[in-house]
């Protein structure tokens, strides 16, 4: 009897020591084998950056010229004036413009250079003079009898950063206060023209925002420039359908070192390119020419041209390695037969420079060589194509698609154009500042929906170089908005080209891939079978070991009364 | 009487209203036709999922689809296409390189010009969501990848085998409507479309696109939940059935189609009804902003290019030109005739002796096979029969 009871209660013990060992171990164990590996992202500083609050500061120097001032409003300046305007654009984003403006007069070389006979000769000289910074604007204000200026033109920007505002003052006893803001509207027009203004940050802005609150000119715009991206492709294809008559040769080599790279070159704190080129013989355009017996020549109208690019498209060839966006420019020599070949727009005009371009895709420019051989030349005619036109189309085309060209300036303005770079230094900063906004913002929406998506979904790995960079990402972005606000644009765009780089390769990893869909009944399914069979004994002999308790407990209290 | 001439007058001059006011309205519609959609690209993810000889269906089905796609404009380059197997080359084609959707042969739609980007057994569920997230290896050629942009219109067909929620993949794995409305909200995220079209033809394929929640998709399926879709018409000759109902009507409705066509989503709604569907197709527009009637089938099925007249050229002065020219024109210089190496060893593959293959110790079965031959023998006899055998 009592080796009975002994045995009971050795297996008593048994069972406990059992479920001890798996309480206590088992599950701790079980728990840390099956959890995924996760490293620590800071995700406090994510929640910050998903609020967008931009401050954009450009400094803005004003300089009055003899004949514009009284000699006592001449006294108070120096002086400087700081302008803040803010935007509330939605819940979550707010922009801040903040103009600091600095007003003084011209100094004797100043004088000098603005005195030369025409506006392109006194910005030539304004330029030896001094170097503005990055993003920084100079208006010299010239009195309104100056002939610097044609008559209707109010005013003149320059290649640099520099612009010639024609201003009628205040004369007479009027307070300095007064002279300058009646220029203040003017100046604010011109900063606007080559800085930026506000439908255009809000065009950079087009995925954060509702599409309602950008103008149609800034939508129009920002349809037809390519996103920012670290880096672009540049394709020049020549398409020759007709080799048996025209033997082509076109120098792309040299044309792109002259003509192309000093504009890629400038270019280079936004993006790197790189160009290359083709031949294609016998592609031919999808589209049948009609022949117009007014000009006795070929004529494509714009309806057609639509449908031009999608047969050619299937034969162009791009760098396979590279997943950077292509932009196109192809040179077509039509054959023999449908020379010459004339693009008309949609009120039946010729366009002079005979190309057309579609939006984020390229440009395509059609070049007649007829006159260049009677008909009793030798077929095949040796053609060479003169690369400077080409060029000259091609290079607005690639202004057009890389955002630099913008719509109209407003009225009285004449902008100078942009010389052998290709791009005037305002220019540049115009594109630099909304490239920064715009890669911020990109940056900033695609570390907060990462890391909603590794909060959300508790099954993904989160591996070390992903928390790496995705800090790498925030310190960059953080870095970028405070070189914005402090007005230092070219640093602006360097740290926001890094956190797009580190968030967008954070966000691409190819680990980050959430496979594991585990709905609850598919995680039972799994863990019964294998956890079922040992819990069910220990369960049982749990129970059973507590009946016993409570039966003794019982019969002692039986056993009292 | 007099109505009768009345009516046809009234007709001419509305015509000529009509006329008029289109041709005045071009310009400007051409400008709204700007804004009217928002794309400048177009993309198509076109995959089947089943493999298999009796599921040629599958493989005609998408087929078709990219035949439509690239006839109406978009470029292979442009094209992602996913076969989980291949008909044309199957041994059971009794027409081989041939993949017919209609019975009789009429119409082959694998053609010349067919360029798979996933074949066979790489079409699985993860590599169609590493292809829509855009999560690809760096290794990953161009022609794989799915590179749109936020001004993409992108069409994404699935066909196969299907069911309440999920579909098959290559008969060993699925993809469910979860799955597929967490890829296209991450698609949204970054902006990888500008608008998404989604047609799935399977059993039960309304299911997949109950789930979707980000903006801006449009889904049709092929049946609703508890249907299924059934399949056309068999082809004695080739002995399987060549297309499913859906996808053949749909097609029938797509060589209509022309890249001008000014067709609208409302016509697609009702391609295929129950009289020959057998099932009901559904679709879902509650996600799309805009009104399904003002959608061209040609802004998700072709790729009309949007196109602006360059009218400004820079000036270049041709300076650089002049010591070039003179050596542009030089000939060709001759070189020696040029003769192609044997790629192909063929004399040695021809008398290639059997490869030596290294010993391996025999294989598990064969090893538990005399095992039990063994224990069976000396548990009957006993072990001391032991020493006769060794």
């Amino acid at each position: 009897m009592a080796a009975i009871e002994t045995e009971k209660q050795r297996g008593r013990y048994a069972a406990l020591a059992i479920a001890a060992v798996v309480i206590v171990l088992g599950i701790p164990l079980w728990w840390k084998t099956t959890e995924t590996y996760r490293a620590w992202l800071p995700f406090s500083q994510i929640n910050e950056l998903d609020s967008l609050q931009l401050q954009l500061s450009v400094e803005v120097e004003v300089v009055l010229s003899r004949g514009t001032l009284s000699p006592e409003q001449q006294k108070k300046v120096p002086l400087s004036q700081t302008r803040e305007q803010e935007h509330q654009i939605d819940a979550k984003t707010v922009l801040r413009y903040r103009y600091e403006t600095k007003y003084r007069t011209a100094t004797i070389m100043e004088e000098d250079a603005l005195n030369q006979p025409s506006a392109q000769e006194a910005d030539l000289s304004l330029h030896m003079l001094s170097e503005s910074a990055c993003g920084s604007v100079v208006v010299y204000i010239i009195p309104e009898t100056s002939t610097l200026l044609p008559a209707d033109v109010k005013v003149y920007v320059g290649q640099r950063r520099t612009a010639l505002l024609r201003a009628a003052l205040f004369e007479g006893t009027a307070g300095l206060k007064e002279v300058l803001s009646t220029l203040e509207p003017q100046v604010k027009q011109v900063v606007d023209t080559m800085s930026f203004s506000h439908q255009d940050i809000l065009a950079a802005l087009s995925d954060r925002i509702r599409v309602g609150q950008v103008s149609k000119e800034s939508l129009a715009d920002s349809m037809r420039a390519i996103k920012s991206s670290p880096g672009y492709e540049i394709t020049f294809s020549l398409l020759n359908p007709d080799p048996k008559s025209h033997s082509l040769h076109w120098d792309i080599e040299g044309a792109v070192n002259s003509y192309i790279q000093p504009l890629l070159d400038k270019l280079n704190p936004i993006a790197n390119f790189s160009v290359d080129s083709q031949i294609l013989y016998y592609a031919v355009l999808g589209v049948n020419p009609r022949f117009d017996n007014s000009v006795s020549a070929y004529t494509l109208n714009a309806d057609s041209l639509a449908h031009v690019i999608n047969p050619v498209e299937a034969r162009l060839g791009s760098n396979a390695a590279s997943s950077n966006p292509v932009l196109n420019f192809l040179l077509y020599v039509p054959d023999a037969q449908h020379s010459p070949l004339f693009i008309r727009d949609h009120s039946k005009r010729e366009i002079p420079s005979n190309a057309f371009h579609s939006p984020r895709w390229g440009g395509i420019m059609v070049y007649n060589v007829n006159d260049m051989y009677g008909p009793e030349a030798e077929f095949p005619v040796d053609i060479n194509i003169s690369m400077s036109k080409v060029m000259g189309v091609f290079l607005a085309q690639l202004r057009l698609m890389l955002g630099v060209q913008k719509t109209q300036p407003p009225p009285g303005f004449v902008l100078q154009s942009a010389g052998s770079e290709g791009l005037a230094d305002w220019e540049l900063d115009r594109l630099m500042w909304s490239r920064s906004v715009e890669n911020i913002a990109t940056a900033s929406t695609t570390i907060t929906s990462l890391a909603q998506l590794l909060d959300q979904i508790s099954n993904i790995v989160i591996n070390d170089n992903i928390a790496q960079q995705v800090s790498s990402a925030v310190t960059s972005l953080q870095a970028a908005v405070a070189e914005l606000e402090a007005g230092n644009l070219a640093f602006a765009l360097q740290y926001s080209r890094e956190a797009i780089l580190a968030s967008e390769r954070a966000f691409f990893d190819p680990s980050l891939l959430h496979l594991l869909y585990f709905p609850d009944d598919q995680k039972f399914a799994i863990y019964i079978p294998l956890f079922l069979p040992m819990c069910v004994p220990i369960v049982l002999s749990l129970l059973k070991i507590a009946n016993e308790i409570r039966q003794r407990r019982a019969d002692k209290l039986a056993k009292k009364d | 009487m007099a109505n009768f001439i009345f009516l046809p007058i009234l007709a001419l001059i509305n015509l000529l209203f009509l006329l008029t006011t289109v041709h005045s309205n071009s310009f400007e519609t051409k400008a709204t036709q700007f804004f009217n959609s928002g794309h400048t690209n177009n993309w198509a993810v076109l995959v089947c999922t089943s493999r298999f000889w009796f599921n040629y269906r599958h493989v005609a089905n998408v087929l078709s689809v990219y035949r439509s796609v690239k006839r109406l404009g978009i470029p292979d380059s442009h094209i992602v296409l996913m076969l989980a197997d291949d008909m044309a080359c199957n041994h059971r084609n009794p027409k081989p390189a041939t993949v017919f959707s209609h019975k009789n042969m009429e119409l082959n739609v694998y053609g010349d010009d067919v360029e798979v980007d996933y074949r066979g057994y790489e079409v699985t569920v993860e590599n169609f969501l590493r292809v829509l997230t855009g999560r690809l290896p760096p290794s990953t050629p161009r022609s794989k990848r799915l590179l749109s942009d936020d001004r993409s219109n992108i069409l994404i067909y699935l066909t196969g085998h299907g069911g309440n929620g999920f579909l098959k993949f290559q008969d060993s794995e699925e993809i469910s409507n979860v799955e597929l409305a967490d890829a296209f909200e991450q698609m949204w995220q970054k902006r990888r479309y500008n608008e998404l079209l989604f047609i799935i033809d399977t059993c039960q394929g309304a299911s997949m696109y109950e789930r979707f929640y980000s903006p801006n998709i449009m889904a049709l399926a092929s049946s609703q939940v508890g249907e299924d879709s059934l399949s056309h018409q068999p082809d004695l000759a080739i002995g399987v059935h060549l297309m499913d109902r859906y996808t053949f009507y749909l097609l029938e409705f797509l060589e209509d189609i022309h890249p001008a066509s000014q067709a609208n989503m409302n016509d697609l709604f009702k391609v295929c009804p129950k009289s020959q569907c057998v099932s009901t197709p559904g679709h879902r527009t509650d996600l799309f902003l805009r009104d399904p009637r003002s959608v061209l089938i040609t802004d998700f099925f072709g790729s009309v290019r949007k196109v602006e007249i360059t009218r400004e050229a820079v000036n270049l002065t041709s300076a650089a030109e002049q010591p070039v020219e003179a050596t542009s024109i030089r000939k060709e210089p001759k070189s020696e005739p040029l003769s192609y190496v044997d790629q192909l060893p063929v004399a040695e593959i021809i008398h290639q002796k059997p490869k030596q293959k290294d010993w391996h110790p025999p294989d598990g079965f064969i090893l538990g096979l005399w095992t039990l031959i063994l224990l069976v023998f000396f548990k009957t006899y006993g072990i001391k029969h032991l020493k006769h055998i060794f």
